[in-house]
């Protein structure tokens, strides 16, 4: 090598520098700030984040905020008001308050098993709570619409109330189903898109035919 | 003693204690402690001096027979790992999905017509989606009945009524029949059996499914006979070409059709009672009493729509 015989290193330059490098050391400092933010800052972060999911439901477009970082904040969240809604719908008022709740649960929790571990089984590439969560945060239209119900029930309980329920479930009903396809059906295989969605459909079915039933004391 | 010699002392050739298969896990335990006390010490050179005296296999028969018992137990130890990252795994059950919509909808057809050719086994697709979303989609049928006979009371226990049901049965006369083909010699397994049953519950979800929108006793009946019977025939000629033997032929045939045939029934009556009470509760002493015998159509249906209609409308 020619050319590297008169490479030196001259004795009046020192050679000085940094040798950890700066990789991302900005972790360890993020997590001792996030103890050390206020609760608010916390449950701020948090509840956005479960806003910003509801948004997804909302305006079902492909994309995978939804998946990425699933909670299930938000299926609780719906779950409980749901199945809070829908007490007080028998003329007995001294039992069924307790079981009516934790059907609404039940069936709530255990159909979304049934699910996700059908679509596993059908070769879905999405995980456990993924699948969850996403079935959680699409029953939002739902149970906006047994507050509609609920709120058109108060003005009576004639034909047109229940054409207007009639129809309103219908529409959430459809929403719910087509939002939950749009994040799940893509995990599958594109000939089997059908058997993971029926599924789906009897669920939200199921959810549709309590709240449309649901008459008041 | 062991370490430095090169000369097979062999008067100690049988001593092979410590070398049984229990001993290994013992030892292994130990090697790794020792290793780590090693580690720490330093002290790479004395290690495989004390290995083979703690361990008291000394001789070349010692040694082999501690390499055979080593290994199996690392082969016992693979093998449990697998055997439980299996069990505990769902993929147990995955073949059973591997299915497409296109068979899924040729079978659910092909439950309803029956074979005719029962010298020859027939074919049972160990499938388990069709017969699982069946035995939903009855639930949810079932739901819907009860809804629209018994809206107001006991609303708490429907679901489970429902699930128990329907699952009971499938996983149950499931069971009770495949106990009987093995009984008579038949040849079927447990997951086709349960194929078979659960695709033969589509001619109850389109019976219930008509009958519980439109009130009629008379089109129940007869769809309890066509549809019902045209599933019921089904199953039991592909039972009948799987069994050898007339009396084995007829004690299953027998006992699935009757079972079938009496689940339909049960499914509707159980949920008509409640629409006859309050049939009678509406009408009062001017009804006569609703009899359940074949009698003239047009006045018992005449009097069944109005009520029926009446019902509805109170309900919402």
């Amino acid at each position: 090598f020619p050319g590297l015989t008169d490479v030196s290193i001259s004795q009046d330059i020192p050679v000085e520098g940094e040798i950890t490098v700066p990789v991302g050391s900005h972790s360890p400092d993020e997590d001792y700030s996030t103890l050390d933010e206020p609760v608010k800052d916390t449950i701020m972060r948090d509840l956005k984040a479960v806003g910003k999911k509801f948004v997804h439901v909302m305006y079902p477009r492909k994309s995978s905020a939804l998946l990425r970082d699933w909670d299930l904040w938000g299926p609780l969240v719906l779950c409980v008001s749901l199945a809070l809604m829908l007490q007080g719908g028998s003329a007995d008022s001294k039992d069924d308050g307790g079981p009516q709740f934790a059907e609404v649960f039940v069936i709530i929790w255990f159909g979304a098993v049934v699910i996700t571990l059908n679509s596993k089984l059908l070769g879905g590439t999405i995980s456990f709570f993924q699948s969850l969560c996403v079935l959680g945060y699409c029953v939002m239209p739902l149970t906006v619409a047994m507050l509609v119900c609920r709120l058109v029930l108060l003005a009576g309980a004639g034909t047109v109330s229940f054409i207007i329920r009639l129809i309103v479930v219908g529409a959430m009903f459809a929403w719910s189903t087509l939002a939950s396809t749009a994040f799940l059906a893509d995990s599958q295989p594109p000939n089997r898109k059908a058997l993971v969605v029926y599924p789906i459909f009897l669920f939200y079915f199921v959810i549709s035919w309590m709240i449309l039933t649901f008459t008041p004391q | 003693q062991g370490g430095g010699s090169a000369v097979i002392d062999m008067e100690n050739m049988d001593d092979t204690s410590g070398s049984s298969f229990e001993d290994m896990g013992e030892m292994h335990q130990r090697m790794k402690e020792e290793e780590e006390e090693e580690a720490a010490e330093g002290e790479a050179g004395a290690g495989e001096e004390e290995d083979g005296e703690l361990l008291g296999m000394k001789g070349l028969r010692g040694q082999l027979s501690r390499q055979v018992a080593d290994q199996m137990w690392q082969v016992g130890k693979r093998q449990a790992s697998r055997a439980f990252s299996l069990y505990a795994n769902i993929d147990i059950l995955r073949p059973y999905f591997d299915v497409e919509p296109v068979q899924v909808r040729a079978r659910l057809l092909e439950s309803m017509i029956p074979v005719k050719m029962i010298n020859f086994p027939q074919k049972i697709a160990g499938e388990l989606y069709g017969p699982l979303m069946l035995v939903f989609t009855l639930v949810a049928i079932l739901l819907h009945g009860m809804k629209t006979s018994d809206t107001i009371i006991r609303e708490g226990t429907l679901m489970g009524t429902a699930i128990g049901t329907c699952f009971g049965y499938w996983l149950g006369i499931s069971s009770f029949m495949y106990f009987l083909a093995y009984l008579c010699n038949a040849q079927i397994t447990m997951v086709q059996m349960l194929s078979l049953l659960g695709y033969g519950l589509f001619g109850h979800c389109i019976t219930l499914f008509v009958t519980y929108n439109i009130h009629f006793h008379s089109l129940f009946y007869i769809f309890w006979l066509v549809v019902g019977g045209l599933s019921t025939l089904r199953m039991v000629a592909v039972l009948v070409s799987r069994t050898v033997g007339h009396t084995q032929r007829l004690i299953l045939c027998g006992t699935l059709a009757a079972l079938h045939m009496l689940f339909l029934l049960y499914l509707h009556f159980a949920y008509h009672k409640v629409v006859e009470g309050i049939l009678d509760t509406l009408e009062g002493p001017n009804m006569p009493p609703f009899q359940r015998v074949a009698r003239d159509i047009p006045v018992v249906s005449n009097a069944v729509l109005n009520t029926t209609a009446k019902a509805i409308a109170l309900t919402l």
